[in-house]
């Protein structure tokens, strides 16, 4: 039998430590006092309040959440499509070009995402901002969306499909009536990736986005680029604080899912 | 997988992709065709007015007649653009190494873990990659920058009154990249050493191996398809990395990411910055040929 032994708990210990202290760290100094980050000036959350009365951040807050939401449903949509498409027909004209699509945005690095996407708005004369974002967004997201959807799709148990076609149930009726009530734990983990990946890009948003909708990490990055200040750190114990619960929340109600599903 | 109804092959397929496929073939395919497009194009006054006839396509050839490799030129000549590709690559491979020194040691213990623990290690690895990847940097300038929070714990413990001053330099974006990408690694290392048959470890131990050798023989090689994944993941997105460098390198830190940035934004080359990319994804395509070849070769 192999043995957890005290090498395993240093690993352990030291691992976790090095991923969570500057977390920590940064968590902790929202709550100074004292502006100066180097001195502990006592517990404070003037910060907070600070925060609260930004209004050009609250905007941006708000704006990255609108573009979050569209963006991530239009690619848990999309990335579901392809998903099927991929996994059910081994053979369709153009497949190879259509999953290279699809899963090229994967590696793709965000710089060349954002360049190649503001020079197609720039020759479409599209005017940029909410909407070129929630485009690029939605188009880099949709090959994670898609490879969550595949995961799920791939131990899928065929014959529920058949029988309700058996039935007489429309292709159309099977997919909302059987398909999709199986998968959508898949589909809403797409969605939540999608939706986390959005809130997070600095990158392809700075490319593509135009003036009036500057989002959230954008305005974080130009106050970041200024210097350390305790309400940046506010800010950003916030965003930990929204993803930590969305995360943990996320996977329990997957983990009674699965469990239902064991016993039903 | 055959069910009892024959299913029309080609045509629904092609009708379920269609939406997803459209969708692609506008925003992924076609701004990358501009991307090529603008990265030859800005064409110098003094090039040859060169134009080739294709049995009367004169449209075509005035097409590549229009056509220029100045920009494509200007990479190879300028020092600053080569070396920053080799630059990013250096960067990225120590990350990757790096990420793997320390990730192997943190995956096998998760995968030693009492089975009930595994659930919430689990948990703890990914919940950082659901972060912002911009707070994770930002931590570290508020430790790394003088007298921030490194300094004053070395001050603390005795060990250094000086600023070490690892802010703005090549071993801040190392740290920063390794930070951010250590989930990255030590996922796939997981799932590969969790899989592994004890009963191959237990049987080495039986015949007399010690745990070194048991390690390099077996737990290792068995793991190879995890140490390459992890490494995939890692090396890949690190050589276009933007943010990490500019914000924890200094002026010297070279990286393509950065460099493209700086063209597009500061110098407004497009062009320039055009074939940067085009450049960019020729390295990154590389590298992953290799590794498939290496994971072929692994199986």
């Amino acid at each position: 039998m192999r043995r957890f032994g005290s090498f395993h708990l240093a690993a352990l210990v030291l691992g976790f430590a090095f991923l969570y202290l500057p977390i920590v760290a940064l968590i902790a100094y929202s709550f100074n006092a004292s502006r100066l980050v180097t001195v502990w000036g006592g517990f404070s959350t003037h910060w907070y309040v600070a925060l609260f009365n930004n209004q050009p951040l609250l905007d941006a807050a708000w704006l990255t959440i609108r573009v979050a939401l569209v963006s991530a449903t239009l690619a848990a949509g999309l990335g579901t499509l392809a998903a099927l498409a991929l996994t059910r027909y081994r053979s369709f004209a153009g497949r190879t070009l259509f999953s290279g699509m699809v899963l090229a945005p994967l590696v793709m690095p965000e710089v060349i995402t954002g360049l190649s996407l503001l020079l197609l708005f720039v020759a479409g004369d599209v005017e940029r901002g909410y909407w070129t974002v929630v485009v690029a967004h939605a188009t880099f997201s949709l090959g994670f969306a898609c490879i969550v959807v595949q995961a799920r799709l791939a131990g899928f148990d065929r014959s529920l499909e058949e029988a309700a076609r058996d039935l007489g149930a429309t292709p159309v009726t099977t997919f909302f009536t059987v398909t999709l009530p199986l998968i959508w734990p898949a589909v809403l983990a797409a969605w939540m990736l999608a939706f986390t990946l959005s809130l997070d890009d600095l990158v392809i948003a700075s490319f593509t986005s135009g003036p009036g909708a500057t989002t959230l990490p954008m305005r974080l990055y130009s106050a970041i680029r200024l210097g350390v200040s305790p309400e940046i750190n506010a800010a950003c114990t916030i965003m930990i604080g929204a993803v930590a619960v969305a995360v943990i929340a996320a996977s329990l109600l997957l983990k009674r899912e699965a469990l239902a599903g064991e016993k039903g | 997988m055959s069910g009892p109804v024959p299913r029309a092959a080609g045509g629904r397929g092609l009708l379920v992709a269609a939406i997803p496929y459209l969708w692609l073939l506008a925003f992924f395919l076609a701004p990358f065709l501009i991307v090529l497009r603008i990265a030859l194009s800005d064409a110098a006054t003094d090039q040859p007015p060169y134009a080739p006839h294709f049995l009367g396509f004169d449209a075509l050839g005035e097409f590549l007649a229009g056509l220029d490799l100045e920009n494509f030129r200007l990479l190879g000549e300028d020092a600053l653009y080569w070396q920053s590709y080799l630059s990013s690559l250096r960067i990225a491979g120590l990350t990757t190494l790096i990420a793997l020194a320390l990730g192997y040691p943190l995956a096998y213990a998760m995968a030693m873990a009492p089975k009930r623990w595994q659930g919430i290690l689990l948990l703890l690895v990914i919940l950082p990659f659901w972060t912002s990847f911009l707070i994770r940097v930002y931590a570290w300038i508020g430790i790394l920058r003088p007298e921030g929070l490194l300094d004053m714990a070395l001050g603390w413990l005795g060990l250094a009154n000086e600023p070490l001053r690892l802010l703005n330099t090549d071993t801040a974006v190392l740290i920063g990249m390794v930070y951010s990408y250590l989930p990255f690694m030590v996922l796939p290392l997981y799932t590969t050493l969790q899989k592994l048959d004890g009963t191959l470890v237990e049987a080495a131990a039986d015949l007399g191996a010690t745990p070194l050798t048991i390690f390099r023989t077996v737990t290792l090689p068995l793991s190879l398809p995890g140490i390459l994944a992890g490494s995939a993941l890692v090396f890949i997105p690190a050589i276009g990395e933007f943010v990490i460098p500019d914000l924890l390198g200094g002026p010297d830190t070279l990286m393509v990411g950065k460099v493209l940035w700086s063209e597009f934004f500061s110098n407004r080359d497009w062009p320039l910055a055009s074939a940067v990319a085009i450049v960019l994804l020729i390295v990154l395509v590389l590298p992953l040929v290799l590794l498939q070849r290496a994971g072929r070769a692994a199986r």
